[in-house]
């Protein structure tokens, strides 16, 4: 090694944090605004859209309102049933958005819970769980989550229905509305739940690696030491410590799970109608591409939001990797 | 060795009676059973139920299948005329091994041949478009650039067929279709791993001695560099399997990811079982073979078997 000192780009200064990093990353922070956008447009807009345009209608396959036939207030047109298609792309983000969002959530819960106990175990209980990973890891999950979702979906609509009764027996009339809004969007819980169920293990493999570190480090040893127990410990001193890294594979998540969730809808096993996302957006415009009559609208306009979107989301999360977890190499 | 093989193929078999277990009692316990359907009456239904060895708890019915299993007979299909699963899963294995496979040896070759050339020249405008590419081809599921090809490549410019199976021409864009994203993965997984490896000693060594970067990267960096995509076959073959279904179902494709949905939704739960059956042996081995080729490729590894 040459001698630091005689270097001429001698570095000084504090190292750089790693929210400046990310800050200074344009291709992320635009991402980051292009997303927060999203989002926004997914929540508020639908609120203050006119309702003619949120009904079925008679005017099926309407082109965009700038082409030649376009109606004016059906801004990107409308699909097989008249419905406006705007409109059922907002909805269909905030679905997909949300189920990425909770079901990435699931994960951290379940794949945090288990990495961590995993690595501050260690040994051979370290040694199985982490086997168990790479196992499930080899298995092709989504295969149980379709056949787990057509197992559970009757089930499911008999509860959500069982509880809209009760409220009309009960004379509990929010009850009954909600479960009866509710019986719709039954997939959207089973699809969280199981998804969220298969997306732990990267995030359970990231998590035992940290703490397998930290749990070596002074400050560890000095309050154990001072008599503290495991779950203080970990809770405390490690899962503080955890916080971004766990943030940067939290968004790597979403992706990946808004990814299955459209993969499902596309095949006719996620989100039905009336509920849309937008697997089932792009299976409704996939299906009525011809060589004769071109319905290209209902096929460009979904794939664009989702491919931008997920696209946005993995280089966002990307800049938080290189922030935050430098070393790391997949 | 011998005893570290055998563990490992043990274990493989233990996975897949788990699997295969698991898929049998979800499909069975759907609501109202496989003929709520057909709107039978009881009578009618116990006598199906009871042919098709359907009746008593779902246990038994899970143990009389695993019985029939072993003696290498899956059962019929109770849509498909009652033809037997496997005739069904014959007829349509073929097609979905031709697809999975080639676009696995596309995703596998493509996917490391790219990262070399990026690592090769890292932070030159190659690398730069080439991993950005790579990032956008992550993101993009195979659900939205399989329509969007049909539609340019097949529709527009009328450059490959849109449908049919079978020919080479046919195949070139689903299996591409299937393989990008997986192209994608190995690319940067390959990029990484091969920088890492280029700032070790040795790797100075070897330039030191007079190699160039191109047979410094290919012979001494690639041997431990290959190590993590090694790693990543085994999950990217699962990977492929489930993706391979919607591009079955765009390119109207009949293999078994089309027997596998339609399966589930006509509760069908031998040919499903059948499906699944055949899918994790398929994955299992396979997980197997990478396990055994990981250890002769790694040669740092301690066996304790």
């Amino acid at each position: 090694m040459p001698d630091a000192a005689a270097t001429p780009h001698r570095w000084a200064g504090s190292p750089p944090n790693g929210w400046q990093v990310l800050r200074r990353n344009r291709v992320a922070m635009f991402c980051f605004w292009y997303l927060v956008v999203v989002a926004l447009a997914a929540i508020f807009v639908p609120v203050f859209l006119p309702a003619e345009v949120k009904m079925v209608s008679e005017s099926s396959y309407v082109p965009p309102s700038w082409c030649e036939g376009g109606i004016s207030h059906h801004l990107l047109g409308t699909d097989v049933n008249g419905q406006d298609l705007f409109y059922r792309l907002l909805t269909g983000a905030r679905v997909s958005l949300g189920v990425g969002l909770v079901a990435a959530l699931v994960s951290l819960i379940i794949g945090g819970t288990y990495g961590m106990i995993s690595g501050y175990a260690g040994g051979r209980v370290d040694g199985g769980m982490m086997r168990l990973v790479d196992i499930l890891n080899s298995v092709p999950s989504l295969l149980f989550v379709m056949i787990f979702i057509a197992a559970f979906d009757g089930y499911f609509t008999d509860a959500l229905d069982g509880l809209r009764l009760w409220g009309q027996r009960e004379q509990w009339g929010w009850m009954e509305a909600w479960a009866g809004a509710m019986i719709p969007y039954k997939r959207i819980f089973l699809l969280v739940l199981s998804l969220g169920f298969i997306q732990w293990l990267t995030m359970a493999r990231i998590v035992r690696g940290q703490v397998l570190v930290l749990k070596e480090l002074a400050f560890v040893t000095a309050s154990r030491a001072m008599g503290q127990r495991g779950w203080s410990i970990i809770w405390k001193h490690l899962w503080p410590n955890l916080s971004t890294i766990v943030l940067t594979y939290l968004t790597l998540t979403i992706p990946a799970v808004i990814r299955d969730e459209s993969f499902l809808s596309f095949l006719g096993l996620g989100i039905e109608d009336p509920a849309a996302s937008w697997g089932s957006l792009l299976k409704d415009g996939a299906q009525v591409i011809n060589p004769l009559d071109s319905k290209w609208w209902l096929l460009a306009f979904p794939a664009g939001l989702m491919s931008t979107s997920l696209l946005a989301l993995n280089f966002l999360g990307d800049g938080l990797r290189d922030a935050f977890d430098p070393r790391s190499s997949d | 060795m011998f005893a570290f093989i055998l563990r490992r193929f043990l274990s493989s078999l233990v996975v897949l009676g788990f699997v295969v277990s698991l898929t049998f009692l979800l499909s069975v316990s759907q609501k109202g059973g496989p003929f709520e359907r057909e709107k039978l009456s009881a009578a009618a239904k116990a006598e199906r139920e009871s042919k098709y060895q359907l009746d008593g708890s779902k246990w038994s019915q899970l143990e009389r299948y695993v019985k029939r299993l072993l003696r290498g007979d899956l059962n019929v299909s109770l849509r498909y005329q009652d033809l037997s699963v496997t005739e069904v899963l014959g007829q349509k294995l073929p097609n979905s091994l031709i697809l999975g496979g080639s676009a696995f040896v596309i995703a596998a070759v493509g996917g490391v041949a790219m990262g070399f050339v990026a690592a090769m020249r890292k932070d030159s405008a190659l690398d730069v478009t080439s991993m950005f590419f790579a990032l956008a081809a992550i993101s993009i599921p195979s659900f939205i650039t399989g329509p969007l090809f049909v539609a340019l490549f097949g529709l527009k410019l009328g450059w490959l067929p849109i449908g049919g199976f079978g020919t080479i021409p046919q195949l070139i864009m689903p299996s591409i279709c299937l393989a990008l994203p997986f192209l994608a993965y190995v690319a940067r997984l390959t990029r990484n791993s091969l920088l890492d490896v280029k700032s070790q000693n040795y790797m100075r060594t070897a330039k030191a001695k007079g190699l160039d970067d191109a047979t410094a990267l290919a012979r001494h960096a690639m041997k431990v560099a290959i190590l993590p995509v090694v790693t990543y076959l085994g999950p990217m073959a699962a990977y492929v399997l489930t993706g391979s279904f919607v591009v079955e179902s765009v390119f109207n494709i009949s293999g078994l990811g089309m027997v596998f949905v339609n399966a589930i939704q006509n509760t069908d739960p031998f040919l499903l079982t059948g499906a699944v059956v055949v899918y994790s042996a398929l994955l299992v081995f396979f997980n197997f073979v990478v396990d055994v080729m990981y250890t002769f490729l790694d040669k740092r590894i301690q066996l304790h078997a």
